[in-house]
């Protein structure tokens, strides 16, 4: 696995807006993700998320404007990314084993006749180690629960070594371990191997102890902030139109949650944003605040 | 015919031409149906194969009433509705509901053609229910040349018409021309069901192209590993449907669908003890 540049901007967008038929989705998208970062892409329902991440890959063209991805036109730097949509959410009934999915990684888009090499066989056996399913290899898709075919899609982008690793909904539909374990495999990615994440998400808490920043489709435009400003309740709640709240446990887990319903026996309050990046810089409550 | 009769002379009738020209024109037919039949699972497009073998109806009805081959017809009717269905999109080919209505009305259609002349009207069965002792010297020349350009065509596109088939949002990150796998396939599959038909007919189709392959499937992972095995389980519903039907005489259709449905049921069975 090769360490990846990590200064430097990662995407780079400028006034860019995107139309389908005549619908405008988004405007005046303006932002720079920086690399080595793991951010959101937030949003309420239609807002755009995918779309952004569509667009990032080239696969919707822009109507204005220009978006950089690892220092080209978006589209160009694709074979450095790893794309895992949300299609493990959907019944399989394929007979394909999470060895050959993987492989697909790396093979999938050559044309011509190529045996598959040792090299390649040991390429995904390490992808499936590091993601933590190697011993499900010789399994079939359609025996593996969905978190497990996340895992296994995740390994297939993981194998051709990419430097911005992009998600659509991983959390989605999946039940709370198989949720905890892809965070803890996200967090390993950008961590050891610094590898960019950006995850499309309609629910932040799940991934907050890992995020550095996200980009959030507010009034018909993204816009780009670290953690610590996108964490502001008021923010929030104009980004979801229901009244948000920003919590912490007694433990010093934070989470986001609508104001109606009060959880027993948790103390809550609202934080700053400088508390906030406090805390998820050291993972502690500043002293003289909590 | 009685019910279930015994021919003792079947070895004498296996030796004759027509019998050799089914024997070929079935392995023809199984080296196609297994490469197509895994991609059409994998697509999830086996209602417009079944579809697509009765789109093809009219035009071969059509062509026996201008005086064309049937393949002729069928090809062209079956390659133009997998170009509009590839048209439209690889979602449109599950459909289920318009492709189901043109289907019918494919159908119909097909009917009305053969009534329109006797000539049309006698063939109609046979392209149903197919007629693979029939078969011509002309028509296994065209099954071989067929088969050559699938699997060179094969030969190149394998890798990415894979990816696009099991993954097709990844592969179109990565830069396969989805759009273009796409059409190739479709135009594929109307080609190996123009000559399928031939031996099952457009009703019996769904049998030796998906069956198969469905089959295959659960027996091996591999997709490769699949596609042999797919062709070598319809090359033995062929081949096996003719030797029977031969024994006691019997429509061969009728044979090869029971015993390719046979080895489906076997498997089916197979996984179900497997998984218990």
């Amino acid at each position: 696995m090769a360490h990846t540049d990590t200064t430097g901007a990662c995407i780079t967008c400028t006034d860019a807006s995107i139309k389908r038929g005549n619908k405008l989705i988004w405007s005046e998208g303006t932002f720079t993700i920086p690399r080595g970062s793991v951010t959101a892409i937030v949003g309420t329902n239609g807002a755009g998320k995918t779309t952004l991440m569509k667009a990032e890959l080239g696969l919707i063209p822009l109507a204005t404007g220009s978006m950089e991805v690892l220092g080209k036109p978006a589209g160009q730097m694709n074979s450095h990314i790893g794309y895992v949509p949300q299609t493990y959410t959907t019944e399989v009934d394929s007979s394909l084993t999470a060895e050959q999915s993987v492989l697909l990684g790396l093979t999938g888009t050559r044309f011509g006749i190529h045996i598959v090499t040792k090299a390649q066989k040991r390429k995904a056996y390490e992808a499936m180690e590091f993601i933590g399913i190697a011993d499900k290899a010789k399994m079939r898709l359609s025996e593996l629960s969905g978190g497990l075919r996340q895992r296994v899609a995740i390994a297939q982008a993981l194998v051709s070594d990419p430097e911005l690793l992009m998600l659509d909904e991983p959390l989605a539909n999946l039940d709370l371990v198989s949720q905890r374990a892809t965070v803890h495999i996200l967090a390993k990615l950008n961590r050891e191997l610094h590898m960019t994440i950006q995850a499309v998400a309609h629910d932040l808490n799940m991934l907050l102890p890992i995020l550095t920043g996200a980009v959030y489709l507010l009034d018909g435009h993204p816009h780009y902030a670290n953690l610590n400003k996108v964490l502001d309740s008021r923010l929030l709640t104009h980004l979801y139109g229901t009244n948000v709240q920003v919590v912490t446990t007694p433990q010093g887990d934070m989470f986001v949650k609508p104001t109606s319903d009060r959880l027993p026996n948790v103390s809550q309050h609202t934080h700053k944003a400088e508390e906030l990046a406090f805390l998820h810089n050291t993972g502690t409550t500043p002293k003289g605040q909590a | 015919m009685s019910s279930l009769s015994y021919d003792p002379n079947w070895t004498q009738t296996l030796t004759t031409s027509f019998m050799t020209r089914a024997f070929i024109a079935g392995l023809c037919i199984a080296v196609a149906a297994g490469i197509i039949g895994y991609f059409t699972i994998a697509r999830q497009s086996t209602f417009a194969a079944h579809a697509l073998a009765h789109i093809g109806l009219p035009g071969a009805t059509g062509a026996v009433l201008l005086g064309l081959p049937v393949s002729f017809g069928m090809g062209a009717f079956a390659l133009g509705g997998a170009l509009v269905i590839a048209g439209l999109g690889k979602r449109a080919s599950q459909r289920e509901i318009a492709t189901g209505t043109v289907l019918a009305f494919a159908t119909g259609l097909g009917l009305y053609f053969a009534r329109l002349s006797s000539s049309a009207s006698q063939q109609f069965q046979s392209i149903l229910f197919g007629s693979i002792l029939t078969i011509s010297p002309n028509q296994i020349v065209g099954f071989i040349v067929f088969d050559v350009i699938l699997l060179a065509i094969m030969a190149v596109v394998y890798r990415p018409m894979l990816f696009s088939s099991l993954d097709e949002q990844v592969a179109q990150a990565k830069g396969v021309p989805i759009t273009l796998m796409n059409v190739l396939f479709m135009a594929i599959l109307a080609g190996v069901i123009t000559i399928t038909v031939p031996a099952v007919g457009t009703l019996l189709i769904f049998a030796l192209v998906v069956t198969p392959a469905a089959t295959a499937n659960m027996m091996t992972a591999s997709p490769f590993a699949s596609m042999v095995t797919a062709m070598v389980i319809c090359l033995i519903s062929i081949w096996g449907g003719l030797i029977l039907a031969t024994m006691f005489p019997a429509p061969p259709s009728f044979a090869i669908v029971t015993l390719s449905t046979l080895f489906w049921i076997i498997m089916k069975i197979v996984e179900a003890v497997r998984n218990r």
